[in-house]
């Protein structure tokens, strides 16, 4: 009975184990390629370089280019969901009955459900040809429709979690700030968040995080042109949405246009490791204040 | 040696004068010394119950009996505990075995989300017995023993969580008695109860002395005068007195024993 | 003004922001399913589910789409559920406290937070090229298991923390193996909350399709895949596709399999929303 158990445990380990070797094979791919490229194209120019044309017959492997599209476009997102999640992470938790947040809460949430290709569709057909109504020089391909329509995707992410973090303040805090006449609006940006800060600034970076790594939406309606840009109303491209690029087309194996794609994820994957990386560093410091 | 396995099996039980023993026991969490050198030994068929104030280490020294501890972390024991003659901390005791032959009842009735037969099938079901009609007796059986069965009988099928606190407690002693142990180990049983659930246990545990041995923990000092043959009072892990309990209640022998018996502390 | 009229308009000036940015974030949602239907749902039909995809857009359906996304969720899912499931019960059964138990722990919050084009180019590189599967079904399931595995680890730990450890201790006393706890008192318990976790992870997966363009699924496959190793089309990867076509047509094609694929997300999501009810007012 006891091999049994012992038997019964190690092929549990093993499942677990398999998500280290996720991790590895990440690692290991994008590594594997990456090194290969570089023996191409020196590490300088990747990193200096300001434009990224692998494709064309005059080759440049600036990677900036296609960092200033994800960038562009994550800043766009950010820049909208982050007042609006905020606020409405606020609204909820210390104006709106109980009812109005019960219902409001899944609501919002569906938002974060609904499958990428869904909002690039969105974004290309609807609010791209909106904005055109409002600035006619807005191109067909740009990085304003699909930083918002990013953005309005990540409102539930800041949100629902900056919401759960005011959740969880004491709430002697918030009877406190009452007790002494502040009003909800004072109580909120004086004591509330805060007090809550470590799980709103968390919150954020998985927003950024998520913003960073999105696809198809920039794919669809941003543009397919890497240019070392800050303007949102012209076509630029990401790290995704090149990755995609290469991917639906005939890059042969090992040539330097499929390793490009390797380097170019293993540029992000360092950018969203990070980033979570020190969002689960802050929350782990900062979580035991309130348990 | 040889001599010794000539002697039958009646004579041998007859010899053996106690059911559970403990001797020189020492128990730690981490650091934390739990229990200091007791020894103790119970008598087969009697009710043995352990009172003293919170934290003093009544229900960790009744967890050593069925080796419930190993689960804690930290848990360290010196000394050894005897069942039937037998140490049964040795590598080669079969945890699951022994629990079989010492039960044991929690203070919250913990049955299982599952019907009324179920939970009291479950311990035989595990030792893989299937047999239905077999089953289906002993279930019966059970629950007689703890006087459910007739509020229960039509109804077996029904989630255990229907029932009231009381009868749930009953059920989950009739689901240790299932697998027929030979030591019931009680964590203050009643204390979560209403006195009428807790009169009708007591009666319970008053009956059950005859076929088995038991040992309960209690905060109830009337509890444990009612109901026990023996008691020991346990003070911040030792035993500061263990005798009938008849003496314990009426003539103690420490002063200790008398300040918590009458109130003075606890 | 003095203070207090300042402060009480301010507090009723963010109440009014508050409400309206809510009411932005519905009405946004309901924009785009009002527009997506207007455009759309008139191009429903049975023709529609059951023809294969065209280079003329009166011509186009969804047929390889649909069987191509239930052919993959179907492998998907017999990939990722017994390791997914398997890892959360050895992670919150059987590992003790240690350094090994606190790696496994941040990986896997770590590889939740991966973008899911990356797994795109572990399924590239290992899937695809190092195991030689193809651009197959069989390479797209692995890759969308390792996506949403995490997703299950943690709905699985999630659903067999709250089992109240009194019934654990109750199996252990009755002398039930490990095992026997977990297999006959723990999973019984904790099921809906997994069930759940695993119905949210298939409609998440239900709706990738960057890594899947990664791998290698096509937008034009004008057979339904038999094999595992065949290539395959997902009804997604269909909508991309058709966004990225000129003619009105496509758009049109597009918003129909729009409606179709928000349709399968939503009802998964319901299905898995009960659950969660139903299973948490069980456990009180």
């Amino acid at each position: 009975m006891k091999i049994k158990e012992k038997l019964i445990e190690l092929i549990l380990k093993l499942c677990a184990f398999i998500t280290i070797l996720t991790t590895i094979g990440i690692i290991t791919v994008l590594l594997f390629e990456s090194i290969s490229f570089f023996r191409s194209v020196s590490i300088f120019e990747f990193l200096t370089d300001t434009e990224w044309t692998p494709l064309f017959s005059e080759k440049h492997f600036g990677i900036l280019a296609l960092v200033s599209g994800t960038f562009l476009t994550a800043a766009i997102a950010i820049a909208v969901a982050l007042p609006l999640g905020l606020t409405i992470a606020i609204y909820l938790n210390m104006y709106a009955p109980k009812s109005f947040r019960k219902t409001l809460k899944p609501i919002l949430e569906i938002l974060a459900a609904i499958p990428t290709v869904v909002y690039g569709f969105f974004a290309l057909s609807i609010v791209t040809p909106f904005l055109q109504n409002i600035y006619p020089d807005l191109e067909t391909f740009n990085s304003l429709s699909a930083g918002i329509v990013m953005g309005i995707m990540i409102i539930p992410f800041i949100s629902s979690l900056s919401e759960d973090a005011l959740f969880a303040v004491p709430k002697s805090l918030k009877l406190a700030a009452f007790g002494m006449g502040s009003t909800r609006f004072q109580t909120a940006f004086k004591v509330m968040v805060p007090a809550a800060s470590s799980g709103i600034i968390v919150s954020i970076i998985l927003a950024i995080s998520r913003a960073i790594g999105e696809t198809m939406i920039v794919a669809i309606a941003a543009g397919q042109q890497a240019q070392f840009t800050l303007d949102p109303t012209i076509p630029v491209q990401t790290i995704t949405s090149y990755i995609v690029q290469v991917s639906s087309g005939d890059a042969p194996q090992g040539s330097l246009e499929y390793k490009t794609i390797f380097a170019a994820g293993l540029t992000l994957f360092l950018f969203t490791f990070s980033l979570n990386t020190i969002s689960f560093w802050i929350k782990k410091k900062y979580q035991e204040k309130y348990e | 040696m040889a001599k010794e396995k000539k002697e039958s099996v009646i004579e041998s039980s007859l010899k053996r004068k106690y059911k559970l023993q403990a001797k020189d026991v020492n128990v730690f969490y981490d650091d934390f010394q739990a229990i200091k050198e007791i020894s103790m030994d119970i008598k087969p068929n009697s009710v043995t119950a352990f009172i003293g104030p919170s934290g003093c280490g009544k229900s960790t020294f009744l967890r050593l009996f069925n080796r419930m501890n190993d689960y804690v972390d930290g848990f360290r024991m010196e000394g050894k505990i005897f069942i039937d003659d037998q140490n049964i901390n040795k590598k080669k005791v079969n945890v699951e075995l022994l629990r079989k032959q010492v039960g044991m009842v929690f203070q919250k009735p913990n049955p299982f989300p599952k019907s009324i037969f179920e939970n009291v099938a479950y311990g035989l079901k595990i030792q893989g017995l299937k047999d239905k009609t077999f089953l289906r007796e002993r279930v019966e059986s059970s629950l007689k023993q703890v006087a459910l069965w007739d509020e229960v009988k039509d109804n077996l099928n029904k989630s255990a969580l229907a029932l009231s606190g009381g009868q749930q407690q009953r059920l989950c002693i009739a689901r240790t008695l299932a697998v027929e142990p030979s030591v019931i180990l009680m964590d203050e049983p009643t204390s979560a109860l209403d006195p009428l659930s807790t009169a009708k246990i007591e009666e319970l545990i008053h009956e059950l002395k005859d076929k088995y041995t038991i040992v309960i923990v209690t905060h109830n000092m009337q509890q444990a005068g009612r109901i026990s043959d023996y008691t020991a009072f346990f003070y911040l892990g030792e035993i500061i007195e263990f005798d009938k309990t008849n003496k314990i209640f009426t003539n103690p022998e420490k002063k200790q024993t008398e300040n918590y018996i009458t109130g003075r502390f606890g | 003004m003095n203070n207090i009229r300042k402060n009480k308009i301010k507090d009723q000036a963010f109440k009014a922001l508050g409400m309206l940015f809510t009411l932005f974030g519905v009405s946004v949602l309901v924009i785009l399913i009002y527009n997506i239907l207007r455009v759309g749902f008139t191009r429903i039909n049975w023709d529609f589910l059951t023809s294969l995809p065209s280079r003329k857009p009166e011509e186009a359906g969804i047929y390889t789409a649909i069987i191509g996304t239930l052919d993959l969720m179907l492998l998907t899912v017999i990939f990722a559920i017994p390791i997914g499931v398997g890892a959360g019960i050895y992670l919150e059964e059987y590992s003790k406290k240690s350094k090994l138990s606190s790696l496994l722990e941040i990986n896997i919050s770590n590889l939740a937070g991966v973008p899911s084009i990356i797994y795109g180019l572990l399924g590239l590189g290992v899937f695809v090229r190092y195991f030689n599967f193809g651009g197959s079904i069989l390479a797209g399931s692995l890759t969308l298991s390792l996506l949403i595995l995490p997703i299950i680890i943690v709905a699985t730990r999630e659903a067999i923390k709250a089992v109240p450890p009194s019934l654990k201790e109750a199996s252990f006393a009755l002398g039930a193996s490990k095992w026997q706890t977990i297999s006959d008192v723990v999973l019984p318990s904790s099921f809906g909350g997994i069930i759940t976790g695993i119905i949210l992870s298939l409609s998440r997966a239900i709706g990738e399709t960057a890594p899947l363009i990664v791998v290698g699924a096509m937008a034009y496959v004008p057979f339904v895949p038999h094999s595992l190793f065949d290539a395959f089309s997902v009804l997604p990867m269909q909508i991309f596709n058709w966004t990225t076509r000129p003619q009105q047509g496509f758009a049109v094609a597009a918003s129909a399999a729009i409606i179709i694929l928000l349709l399968i997300t939503f009802v998964m999501n319901g299905i898995a929303v009960y659950f969660r009810n139903k299973w948490q007012k069980k456990l009180k």
